[in-house]
């Protein structure tokens, strides 16, 4: 339903968009994840329409949106980076103007607030206008104005950024029970995020795709992915870390924080090797006093530093953390 | 068509919503108001003559500084409020857009326009005049004040600030005004040769207004501010496209 092809983004010297290309299918939502500057609002921003691309082509539900801007423009619903609403309008007469340009057919426009209202929890602040609502608010109304005319795509820039941890989960709630119909690309700093409602990952840095696939292969990638940690008493710990550091499968041994008269070991299998069992079985034999053992299951961050940085060196100062 | 109504209607209600439209309507009723009756300026009670030019020849000079104000915000407030990436990313044509909020803008003007009723009825109580010269008057006063809104308008569109907006608009709209002002198209008849003079000339508010307010309502005038209007506005939409992002 999006389709991306070959797209690049200058502005004078700088590439901010350097050959993006990838499509996304009706029941996918894809997380786009990035540093700041890293290309990602530009890329939505030539997606929406509201930059044209230096090079490379877009097209939505068919539609190429250099070519026929007005067909492709009316499936997108959009919110844009930090959800800019006119402040002087309420949110009522807000969505009523969006529902008008959107040709929603004047006799169901009431019907259709209605329900977006509902979705997003607008209802008490209906009447107020919009500058004077709380962030929370203001993002809803952003929300609700971008599915108004139930697009088939969707396209949201930091559709949680500022809101609360309850209203994050209420927006996550929202886009997930609309993912099956809809095509959806949303943009985030919160790694969770992408775990939470995302069936698809991209990473993008300087400008170029650096990861695209499922949320638990973006998991898979990381060092500390089925990584196992064992809290020991201090006396066995340089004992246990030569030892451990030896089974199969075992790739690396780092000694983490001590506690009082405690030891935590970071135990890091090789790429693809799950080592619980043999950790175990060493601790067991050797009778050591194990306080506690547990599998990691990867960290994102660790991940998205790795991709977005590429230095072995931020990677091995996240693992000592 | 459906869209550019949706966008005046928008624009509209939106000057309505705070108090600065009021203000800025009775601001300009009061100026009209005692720069017609005022013994130094307009005179109108001791002229003793049954017209309405005390009252309209204010009116270039007044949208010098009202229009401005006015037409500062169209532009300049989307791109420092980032609404114009929601605006744009609708399914619109730009010229919908544009031409939206121009026609907001001038039914602004309108409103304020024909809310100087007080003074037309003055003068048919004094006397007996030529309510076709008045009604000429009325409709070049608002056609200038057209081709003022379009300047403003694609000036507001070149910045995102709303000051520089106003002052580079003040700044254009005076170089019309001053192309058709008698002395200084004596300053260029003194040395230029006729054609450039004529040319000056007839690219000035002056000219042309004067001419309608006379109550000849020559095509060339109306041609003239309806071509302002739409070069302006074109104008207006090359840098909203070329400026938006920035």
């Amino acid at each position: 339903m999006i389709e991306l092809q070959n797209l690049v983004k200058r502005f004078g010297n700088l590439t901010a968009v350097d050959g993006v290309s990838f499509t996304v299918q009706r029941g996918e939502v894809l997380g786009f994840l990035g540093p700041n500057g890293a290309g990602k609002s530009t890329t939505m921003k030539m997606v929406t329409g509201f930059l044209a691309p230096t090079s490379g082509r877009v097209s939505v539900c068919g539609h190429d949106l250099a070519v026929e801007p007005i067909p492709a423009k009316r499936r997108i619903g959009y919110l844009p980076e930090g959800a800019p609403l006119y402040g002087d309008m309420t949110p009522r007469a807000f969505l009523r103007f969006m529902a008008e340009i959107r040709a929603i057919p004047r006799e169901q426009r009431a019907a259709r607030i209605g329900e977006v209202v509902a979705k997003t929890h607008l209802d008490e602040v209906l009447e107020q206008p919009i500058e004077t609502l709380s962030k929370g608010f203001k993002r809803r109304v952003g929300l609700a104005q971008a599915i108004v005319h139930d697009p088939e795509v969707l396209v949201l820039d930091e559709p949680t950024d500022g809101l609360d941890p309850n209203q994050k989960h209420e927006v996550r709630q929202l886009i997930r029970a609309m993912a099956p119909h809809k095509a959806i690309v949303l943009s985030t700093h919160i790694l969770e995020e992408v775990e939470a409602v995302c069936t698809r990952a991209m990473i993008i840095a300087r400008g170029r795709v650096v990861f695209d696939g499922t949320p638990e292969e973006l998991l898979a990638k990381s060092r500390r992915h089925n990584a196992v940690c064992v809290t020991l008493r201090a006396a066995v710990a340089a004992q246990a870390r030569v030892e451990l550091a030896r089974l199969p499968g075992v790739a690396e041994v780092v000694d983490l924080a001590p506690g009082d008269g405690t030891a935590r070991l970071l135990v890091l299998p090789a790429r693809g090797h799950s080592i619980l069992l043999e950790v175990g079985q060493q601790a067991r034999s050797r009778n050591w006093e194990v306080l506690g053992l547990e599998q990691e299951r990867g960290r994102l961050d660790e991940v998205f530093r790795e991709l977005t940085r590429g230095s072995e060196r931020g990677l091995r100062a996240e693992v000592a953390a | 068509m459906r869209n550019t109504a949706a966008i005046l209607k928008r624009e509209l209600v939106s000057y309505f919503i705070t108090p600065v439209a009021y203000v800025f309507i009775v601001i300009f009723l009061l100026l009209t108001g005692f720069l017609t009756f005022a013994k130094d300026t307009g005179a109108l009670y001791e002229r003793g003559q049954a017209d309405l030019a005390p009252f309209f020849r204010w009116h270039p000079w007044l949208y010098l500084f009202l229009i401005p104000a006015i037409s500062m915000r169209l532009w300049a407030e989307e791109r420092r409020g980032g609404t114009i990436e929601l605006l744009m990313t609708l399914p619109l044509r730009m010229r919908d857009a544009v031409l939206g909020k121009f026609l907001a803008a001038w039914a602004f003007v309108g409103i304020g326009l024909v809310l100087t009723f007080p003074v037309w009825i003055t003068v048919n109580y004094l006397g007996d005049p030529d309510n076709g010269v008045i009604l000429a008057g009325y409709l070049g006063s608002f056609l200038m004040a057209g081709a003022y809104l379009a300047v403003g308008s694609a000036m507001s569109a070149f910045t995102r600030n709303q000051v520089i907006a106003f002052v580079l608009s003040v700044s254009t709209l005076l170089v019309f005004l001053l192309a058709g002002y008698g002395s200084v198209l004596e300053f260029f008849s003194g040395w230029a040769p006729l054609w450039l003079t004529d040319a000056v000339a007839s690219f000035g508010f002056l000219t042309h207004f004067e001419a309608i307010m006379r109550g000849v309502i020559d095509l060339r005038d109306l041609v003239f501010f309806l071509a302002m209007m739409a070069f302006w506005l074109f104008v207006t939409a090359l840098a909203v496209d070329w400026r938006k992002a920035r």
